[in-house]
């Protein structure tokens, strides 16, 4: 479904990705781990559009993506919930909601938004009593599940994920993860960037690990979890504390 | 002060305040959707003005106004696909520069094409001293259908962006723009269309108000400087509050002349800017972060 | 250091030698006037390239502090106080020199404040302004800054123009020479023209190798922090308020100044020279000389500001610096000076050379 070979993509004179090749088959859910600075977000940026790369190819069902808009990306089905959120804090919920299903609107599927605002509305509960309520009052795990859900509206094809979990609590991440997951059963295509490489690998079926722009290590996700090197970097002692006693 | 001369003072300044109070309005839009403050905002009164006394010479009047707006309309959606769409991520201090670039360039042109004639568009009813008696007192009928198109104004587009999908996405762009493209939403066009509908607002607010102020080449500067005011006043970005302040303004001026020679009416609404960059740069309601570069 | 300061300076001087001669040479010696006139306005533009460019603060009102310190000296200098000769004060400063009788052009005698000490008190009246004004403003940023400094531009224009004692819209005319040494004055007489072009280009001369020193010292640097990132300055203990507030200070003091010379060297000044137009004129001539850059802002200044007075723009004056804004902020924001340009210019220099020009695809967007 994605295909990236050899992605060059420097900001003025600091090249923050080398050389990245990756793919993403068709109803998988992939995890791309790494460190801050790593360049995981540049990455999605560069797939989505808001950054062009200096060299390389991006192709989304085949299709070129390097030359396209964000709203072209977006209208082909490749959805990103950004890092940080970045909700419309000045509108309601529900409104924000209805700008994700902007492009369903642009492909003259009207009819289906209603159904699709259920759903999410069912996906995330919380969503629903909030809904006429301005989007920056809510907390932290509510906007992150208020981005999930407008990325959704638009039927994405591709999901791209940009660190959800940051800044969250321990139990709003765990339920962030899971909806990921259900989201991936039901046949969405999951492409995942992660600080917190355990959540994010035992999610998926397979990892990248991307240090400082280049693609290190990549695998199905319990050889990568099982991998000293990934275990000492990433999963280290800490993380793992933070993480034990908790299914 | 005697109460007909008060009354007088006071619908003078509520005829100014109201396109005082469109132009702010007008700021608002394009500062929400870009973080640009439009110097060539007052620029876009003086075009509605002038295309339509030029107009007039051959459309009966309704017509010439329409299609000054929407000539005016036109020339906003210009100026920022050609100077302000393909600069990424400018400065403050750049945008502010190349605004006042534009302002003066689209001054001068007026000035070639105009000269320094003062013009105006004749009265929509009745004539210069027609007038019609409100509470006991005589106004001119223009001044109702100022008050009247100001008001109508603020309530279409405050409407438009409260009810429309397109209103929607419009503030969706000015809230996040990088959401917002994210969401698929045309962010490019939807600034453009930020610059039309400013450039509508003024042009149509300059068409009403001729008659009675006369329209010259050169009025655009300082209804700028009072728009920009009435904005800051209000709260930058704060549309409603722009309205509010756009009258409070208008009437302080109008009864300043009461105190001061008319030669330093200009000079009380500078005043007022000075006072609130000095005293609350944030607004009487409440605005995004002054010292924010 | 010093060394490449003086020879910065010594090429200046040459180069001002060079066109005198020039223009006398092609047998137009009264361009010298123009030039001079050049030199005070470049003088402003640098002042405001020291605001701009080092402090990164935006000032649309500087033509105010030119006015301030033009008319002050021009209405001290020319408001007859012989009516209140008797007055103690008068006497005293009579006494000290700072009052004196001089002949006025219809013949009588007018009891005048000299010009040394007017000049003084126009200039000290101009910075105390800034200061005043600077205290509140300098606090905000962006928009905020220029519209307070476009206000106090626009309210100094509005009292040149509105006020009776300061001539209204006809000025104030009749301003007698600066005397300096040497029975030369700063004026208009004709056989003095040469030495006041000299006045002027020696005038800027001293002022850059001030502003150079200042831009090399540590108030310089400090300055260049501040710019860069305020925030890191502040927590790094840099006192950016004052800083910032001593530039303004400093930058409005000198527009003034070169509004003092200038006025006596026209004998007199009108409501123009306030105008927001000449603000903006100033912040053109910076924003094209490049706003780090003293030296090309004062190069720009005195080309731009020759074929204008020379009246190579006609009425397209106003149009042409409005066009040169854009251009410049357009094309090369750091000015004429900039790599930026350079760029641009090297890259459309290939695209017309027929070998393959490598084109950086990711060249020019994100992260400027």
């Amino acid at each position: 479904m994605l295909r990236i070979r050899n992605l060059d993509v420097a900001y003025g004179p600091v090249t923050v990705l080398r050389r990245v090749s990756l793919h993403v088959n068709k109803g998988e859910v992939v995890a791309i781990v790494g460190a801050n600075g790593a360049g995981k977000t540049t990455l999605l940026k560069t797939i989505t559009g808001l950054v062009r790369p200096r060299a390389g190819e991006i192709a989304l069902e085949g299709q070129d993506v390097v030359r396209t808009s964000t709203e072209q990306t977006v209208a082909m089905g490749c959805s990103l919930v950004p890092e940080g959120r970045q909700v419309f804090a000045s509108m309601s919920v529900r409104d924000n909601l209805l700008m994700g299903a902007h492009v369903q609107y642009r492909r003259g599927k009207k009819d289906e938004v209603a159904a699709d605002l259920q759903r999410v509305y069912g996906l995330f509960p919380v969503l629903e009593k909030r809904r006429d309520q301005f989007a920056g009052t809510l907390s932290g795990g509510e906007q992150q599940m208020l981005a999930m859900g407008r990325a959704l509206m638009a039927r994405p094809s591709l999901l791209m994920l940009d660190e959800p979990s940051m800044g969250l609590a321990p139990l709003v991440m765990r339920d962030i993860f899971a909806t990921v997951s259900r989201v991936a059963s039901e046949g969405c295509t999951v492409l995942l960037v992660e600080q917190n490489a355990r959540s994010a690998l035992k999610i998926a079926d397979r990892g990248y690990v991307l240090e400082t722009g280049r693609i290190v290590l990549q695998g199905t996700a319990e050889e990568l979890l099982a991998n000293q090197d990934v275990q000492r970097a990433y999963l280290g002692r800490d993380v793992n504390e933070e993480q034990e006693g908790r299914p | 002060m005697a109460g007909e001369l008060f009354f007088q003072y006071l619908i003078a300044g509520l005829t100014y305040g109201t396109i005082y109070a469109v132009v702010g309005m007008g700021f608002n839009i394009i500062y929400n959707a870009t973080g640009i403050i439009n110097f060539a905002q007052g620029e876009f009164v003086m075009l509605g003005g002038m295309t339509a006394v030029s107009l007039h010479a051959f459309l009966p009047l309704p017509l010439a106004i329409v299609v000054a707006v929407l000539v005016t309309m036109v020339v906003g959606a210009l100026i920022e696909v050609t100077f302000i769409r393909w600069l990424s991520r400018p400065s403050v201090l750049r945008m502010i520069i190349i605004t006042i670039g534009i302002s003066i360039l689209i001054r001068e042109a007026a000035l070639l094409l105009w000269g320094q004639d003062v013009r105006a568009l004749p009265y929509f009813t009745g004539n210069e001293i027609t007038s019609i008696a409100v509470g006991g007192a005589r106004i001119s009928p223009q001044v109702l259908w100022t008050l009247g198109a100001c008001a109508g104004l603020v309530v279409l587009v405050t409407a438009f962006f409260r009810f429309t999908m397109l209103g929607r996405q419009m503030r969706a762009c000015a809230a996040n723009r990088v959401a917002a493209s994210l969401c698929g939403l045309p962010t490019r066009n939807l600034i453009t269309l930020s610059f039309v509908l400013s450039a509508g607002m003024g042009a149509l607010a300059g068409c009403v108000v001729s008659p009675i102020t006369q329209t010259q080449y050169g009025i655009g500067t300082g209804l700028a400087i009072k728009g920009f005011t009435v904005a800051i006043l209000g709260g930058l970005g704060n549309s409603l509050a722009a309205v509010a302040a756009g009258l409070l303004l208008g009437i302080i001026e109008s009864f300043s002349v009461s105190l001061l020679p008319t030669a330093f009416k200009d000079a009380v609404s500078i005043a007022v800017l000075l006072a609130i960059l000095f005293a609350r740069p944030s607004g009487l309601f409440g605005a995004r972060a002054a010292t924010r570069p | 250091m010093r060394s490449v300061r003086l020879r910065q300076v010594a090429v200046f001087l040459v180069l001002a030698g060079a066109l005198q001669l020039g223009a006398i040479a092609v047998g137009k010696p009264f361009w010298q006037t123009q030039l001079t006139m050049s030199a005070y306005y470049a003088l402003v533009a640098v002042g405001l390239s020291l605001l701009m460019g080092y402090a990164g603060q935006i000032s649309l009102g500087h033509a105010g502090f030119f006015a301030v310190g033009g008319y002050g000296s021009a209405l001290l200098t020319t408001w007859d106080l012989s009516a209140h000769k008797a007055a103690g004060v008068l006497q005293a400063l009579q006494a000290m020199g700072a009052v004196v009788a001089r002949p006025d052009p219809f013949g009588g005698t007018v009891l005048t404040v000299h010009p040394w000490p007017a000049a003084v008190v126009a200039v000290l009246l101009a910075m105390a302004a800034a200061w005043l004004v600077g205290i509140p403003v300098l606090k905000l940023s962006g928009h905020y800054l220029a519209m307070a400094t476009l206000g106090v531009g626009t309210i100094i224009a509005a009292i040149a123009v509105g006020t009776q004692a300061l001539g209204a819209a006809d000025g104030i005319s009749g301003v007698p020479p600066l005397p300096l040494l040497l029975g030369v004055g700063v004026g208009g007489a004709t056989s003095q023209r040469v030495a006041n072009y000299w006045v002027a280009i020696g005038l800027l001369a001293v002022c850059m190798i001030l502003l150079l020193n200042l831009v090399d010292s540590r108030v310089g640097r400090a300055l260049r922090a501040i710019h860069g990132a305020e925030d890191a300055a502040d927590a790094m203990g840099v006192d950016t308020a004052r800083y910032k507030l001593h530039t303004f200070v400093v930058s409005a003091g000198l527009a003034a100044l070169a509004g003092v010379f200038l006025t006596h060297f026209n004998g007199g000044i009108g409501p123009s020279e306030a105008s927001i137009m000449k603000s903006v004129k100033y912040v053109a001539m910076v924003a094209v000389g490049g706003m780090g850059s003293l030296w090309g802002t004062l190069g720009v200044s005195l080309l731009l500001n020759f074929l204008s007075l020379r009246g190579y723009f006609g009425t397209l004056d106003d149009a042409v610096f409005g066009a040169i804004l854009i251009g410049i902020m357009l094309f090369s924001p750091d000015g004429i000076m900039s790599p930026d340009l350079r760029r641009i210019l090297v890259a459309g220099w290939r695209r017309l050379r027929p070998a393959p020009a490598s084109v950086e695809k990711g060249a020019s967007e994100e992260g400027r």
